[in-house]
């Protein structure tokens, strides 16, 4: 029997890794960048996994919007990147410090 | 003694539970074990296509619990779409590799902490502190003409049909968004300018000159 702690439990260790991924590739922004579309992915394990257990739909739906937004922050992302790469033919996040945040 | 018709059918549906357990236990292993070669590969590209089977492995386990239109979504949109998307400026972008291995060891250890921090956490929310509460009952398999689709589809355009169409305007923006920030305008590149096109007048342009008929 697959019980809902299965998959929180893998959905937590999803989250965990792409986390820990944050913090490791710190040079390269393409991969920090599909880091994130792996803890939306994680997340995503949540709701549809809660959507089966409760038989609601409504988790399947929020999935469908989140998806829906990922998608647009990659495409978003990916153009900040091309323009960033194209002004300073750099993508590593440490020597992005111009704004002295 | 043989045993009852009652018994064997207990008993095969005993293994056929045990048969999907090790069947999400091996996908659950692919999936980690590519989000762990998304997060230390090397190379983008290969970042990218571990990417993809941890996008597809995750389609097949939204297909266990039963989400079958946001499994194929995840395929279509996911390894169809923002994937090639990811490939396409990986390989546009020309990236050195091979010099930026020294991050790695160096930020591993805290990027690790912080993981195992954060899995515990979640893992006391979810583990321990359920233990008083009643579990959550297993629930039945859908009929085989359920269709998730159909039923998506009823919620999605009635109750929920506002953040639906905030959704497409989403988008919309996303489209604009890329296009303005990739256009640029290179010094001698020749193109049309609709604007002076529409504007011009046959008077600028062509000047009639009167003279007499040369004679020979």
């Amino acid at each position: 029997m697959i019980t809902l702690t299965h998959y929180l439990s893998l959905s937590a260790l999803l989250f965990s890794i792409a986390m820990a991924g944050i913090f490791i590739n710190r040079k390269n922004l393409i991969v920090l960048l599909m880091c994130v579309e792996l803890l939306l992915l994680a997340v995503n394990f949540n709701f549809i996994a809660f959507s089966r257990y409760l038989d609601d739909l409504s988790g399947q739906v929020f999935v469908f919007f989140i998806l829906t937004v990922a998608a647009a922050e990659a495409a978003i992302g990916l153009a900040i990147l091309v323009v960033l790469f194209r002004t300073k033919t750099s993508i590593n996040v440490q020597e992005l410090d111009e704004m002295k945040g | 003694m043989r045993p009852s018709l009652q018994q064997i059918e207990q008993r095969t549906r005993s293994i056929g539970d045990m048969l999907i357990l090790a069947y999400f236990y091996m996908l659950a292993f692919v999936l980690l074990v590519s989000a762990i070669g998304v997060v230390t590969a090397r190379n983008p590209v290969y970042a990218a296509l571990f990417l993809i089977l941890a996008f597809v492995t995750s389609a097949i386990l939204w297909l266990l619990l039963e989400a079958e239109f946001l499994a194929m979504v995840l395929v279509l949109v996911y390894v169809g779409a923002v994937m090639v998307l990811f490939l396409f400026v990986v390989m546009m972008l020309d990236i050195n590799v091979e010099k930026d291995r020294k991050s790695f060891t160096r930020y591993a250890p805290f990027g690790g902490l912080i993981a195992l921090i954060m899995f515990l956490e979640i893992a006391f929310v979810v583990g321990w502190r359920s233990l008083g509460l009643p579990d959550v009952a297993m629930p039945v398999p859908h009929d085989a003409d359920y269709s998730n689709t159909k039923e998506l589809g009823s919620v999605l355009y009635t109750e929920h049909v506002y953040a639906f169409e905030l959704a497409a305007f989403i988008l919309l923006l996303a489209i604009v968004a890329a296009i303005v920030l990739t256009m640029r305008r290179r010094p001698g590149l020749k193109k049309q300018v609709i604007s002076e096109q529409v504007s011009a007048r046959p008077e600028d342009r062509i000047r009639i000159v009167k003279m007499e008929a040369e004679k020979d």
